[in-house]
């Protein structure tokens, strides 16, 4: 948008009065010059709770009773190959149609979906006929049972919301205890590829099991605008 | 929207006398504390995160300049635009101006309490924009054009029976003779109706639970994912916020959200936390052309510096209603505003002014509940006397009342007379009751006996009886 030049000046306006207003009002109550900005840069850990301060197989077993609690599933398989019999598995028990909407990631593309030759496959964004999708997820939190989404070329945010079923792809390294750790890791490799103001992807998406509502009657309903269903697929092994 | 808050005592009057909302509210006050109870005894830790919640935002209230500058420079730097808006009105001006520059015909919007609080619906309809609420609360309460009863469960005050006669209503188009008897054919109706309305849908408005500086980005949590759908699919997002959303970093947002779930619905967390940071990117394949946040005082910066701007730490959970006496006898509408429970009573006079909203900090029995549910330990009780006291220092309230008062005060000042006082009462009541064991009314206490029984009173006064005790133990008890 391009405000033009008087709507500009009543907008500086508010934002000068706003400042000067919480200046009045909080005056001496302030830390000292500078403090601001060393908090900012220091991103001090708080309290993390001892459940997600876990080893790493403790974190794999906690992850993945958290996301059940929360009425996720949870496979556990080794190598990319096993990745299609075991989509193609969870579609027919749920008598689901064995079409798969993928994300363009490589790690999604190396994996032999062809091997299955009644799966129908396509790449890109979700649209509104998909049925089932598959994603990559960046990380996972054992504390919650949380999947951590990253957006990108590699990874359309619509891929995790729109289809009813949602397959989320985990490396079994990128499993930790905390929200924290993720966040560590988000930086220093955010640090590597981004430009230097990219601090964050347009979006990180955490996700705790599928979709719900309890607005009519305080009944818990799964797949209210999100998945009904979301499979979360731990991939053991070398890093795909 | 419109105050109804002067007319708190006839809302609460009819309320009292509604008997499906008494059976919502019933459901409501057995579910929330009791799921929040099982999420405490889960997180042994869960007492220092308030602490530390309770910290951070102290720390951001006392350098919100600061904060807020540095916040509105990481936005920019991403290539989103920042509003700063002194009240309601600029904000929809605001809003209405983006709506108009990106021609924009529908608006879908994420359940958003600065949203009801500045009326944003009515507003964009009168301009001939429409608006979609896609939170299924929210949707049900916008078809029923009634304002939301609770700050996390905006229908909470219907029945399932109530919403099937309101989809039938307006989902005309639909088979009459359809079945509704069960949530999920609701869920499931309301889900395939707003489908389209996603796509469709040129600007997508959302609130924000909180604005993290150190990366500009806007924090939203949901279990349906529609804000979700909402932030990614228009061109626009525009996010509207009040000025103490801000927290400085990652994990101090971390921290509050451990608190806010568990708080609110018992959950460990929301199913849905998304962290958005500016427009789609060069090779994003979805996301928004446009990203806008609008920063809204409307009424904050009255608070700081003063004896509430502890209130300003508030994440809106909802835990203050869900344990309020009061709020689980009337519900939200009594109270007549956006907000209500506890913390509506204190945050509303401080919005919109004493004047239409004396009777609000007088809803409480100062049972203390609520400061001991709320996650930010804000002391609500305190307030709500402190609000109190200014409208005794204003004179308002009735003369009986101030008399009343001002003769408490006098007694409860000067203990000598109060203790000579108090034993004749009690000596007088329990000699009057004695052959009952209680008073069906009593003088000057007629509209509360008119309920319930007074007990007369036993054994004479609190004082004398721990005095007798004292005298009772140093006699039994020897003392080396």
């Amino acid at each position: 948008m391009s405000p033009n030049g008087s709507e500009k000046k009543t907008m500086i306006t508010a934002r000068e009065d706003i400042l000067s207003r919480i200046r009045n009002a909080i005056a001496g109550q302030g830390s000292a010059t500078g403090t601001v900005d060393k908090r900012l840069q220091a991103h001090a850990v708080n309290t993390i709770p001892a459940r997600g301060r876990c080893d790493r197989n403790a974190c794999i077993d906690a992850f993945v009773t958290e996301a059940e609690k929360v009425n996720a599933t949870v496979a556990r398989i080794t190598g990319a190959d096993a990745v299609p019999p075991e989509v193609v598995r969870y579609l027919t028990d749920n008598n689901l149609p064995l079409v798969l909407r993928l994300a363009p990631d490589p790690r999604v593309a190396v994996i032999p979906w062809a091997q299955q030759t009644l799966l129908e496959v396509s790449t890109g964004a979700a649209r509104s006929s998909d049925t089932a999708s598959v994603s990559h997820a960046f990380a996972a939190v054992a504390e919650t049972g949380t999947v951590v989404m990253v957006s990108g070329a590699e990874n359309p945010t619509t891929l995790n919301y729109l289809p009813p079923t949602h397959f989320a792809i985990i490396a079994v390294a990128d499993i930790f205890g905390s929200y924290e750790e993720v966040w560590r890791r988000l930086r220093a490799q955010r640090a590597e590829v981004a430009e230097p103001c990219d601090v964050m992807p347009r979006a990180v998406n955490w996700i705790t099991g599928p979709s719900r509502t309890a607005d009519i009657e305080q009944t818990i309903l799964l797949g209210a605008h999100g998945p009904q269903r979301l499979h979360i697929v731990i991939v053991d092994g070398k890093k795909i | 929207m419109e105050a109804t808050t002067f007319r708190f005592k006839a809302n609460a009057r009819q309320a009292l006398a509604n008997d499906t909302l008494r059976d919502a509210l019933a459901l409501l006050s057995k579910g929330f504390p009791a799921k929040r109870l099982q999420a405490m005894a889960r997180m042994p830790e869960f007492e220092a995160l308030r602490d530390e919640a309770r910290d951070i935002k102290n720390h951001v209230l006392a350098n919100l300049d600061h904060y807020l500058e540095r916040f509105e420079s990481r936005v920019t730097e991403q290539g989103g635009h920042v509003h700063w808006c002194r009240d309601a009105t600029e904000a929809r001006q605001t809003i209405l101006d983006i709506c108009r520059h990106t021609d924009a015909k529908t608006v879908t919007k994420s359940k958003s309490m600065i949203g009801e609080e500045i009326a944003i619906n009515d507003f964009l309809e009168e301009n001939g924009i429409t608006p979609i609420e896609t939170d299924l609360g929210e949707y049900i309460i916008q078809l029923r054009q009634e304002p939301p009863s609770h700050i996390i469960a905006p229908a909470i005050h219907l029945k399932q029976h109530q919403v099937a006669e309101t989809f039938r209503d307006n989902h005309a188009e639909l088979h009459a003779d359809r079945s509704l008897d069960e949530p999920r054919a609701l869920l499931d109706e309301a889900r395939s109706e707003l489908r389209q309305k996603f796509f469709d849908a040129d600007v997508g408005l959302t609130g924000a639970n909180m604005l993290v500086v150190e990366t500009g980005s806007t924090v939203l949590v949901t279990n349906e994912g529609n804000a979700e759908l909402t932030c990614t699919l228009p061109r626009v997002h525009i996010v509207i916020a009040s000025l103490e959303k801000i927290v400085p970093t990652l994990e101090d947002a971390t921290t509050i959200l451990r608190v806010l779930a568990r708080s609110a619905t018992g959950q460990e967390m929301s199913v849905y936390t998304s962290f958005c940071t500016g427009p789609k990117r060069a090779n994003d394949l979805d996301g928004p052309d446009q990203y806008h946040v609008l920063l809204l005082d409307n009424g904050r910066t009255q608070l700081l510096g003063t004896e509430f701007q502890e209130m300003l730490r508030c994440i809106r959970c909802g835990a203050c209603l869900n344990h309020c006496p009061v709020y689980k006898a009337v519900g939200g509408h009594a109270y007549g505003w956006v907000y209500s429970g506890p913390m509506g009573a204190v945050l509303i006079p401080g919005l919109i002014g004493l004047d239409q909203t004396a009777d609000l900090p007088k809803a409480s029995t100062l049972c203390g509940h609520c400061e001991s549910v709320c996650p930010m330990r804000i002391p609500l009780p305190r307030m709500l006397r402190a609000w109190r006291r200014q409208l005794f220092d204003l004179r308002r309230g009735s003369k009986t009342v101030r008399f009343g008062l001002r003769a408490w005060t006098m007694l409860a000042t000067r203990p000598g007379l109060y203790r000579v006082l108090t034993g004749i009462t009690v000596a007088m009541l329990a000699w009057l009751g004695r052959s009952r064991g209680a008073f069906r009314s009593l003088p000057l206490a007629g509209s509360w006996s008119k309920a319930r029984d007074l007990p007369a009173p036993e054994g004479g006064t609190f004082v004398a009886q721990w005095q007798r005790k004292k005298d009772h133990d140093h006699g039994t008890r020897r003392y080396p």
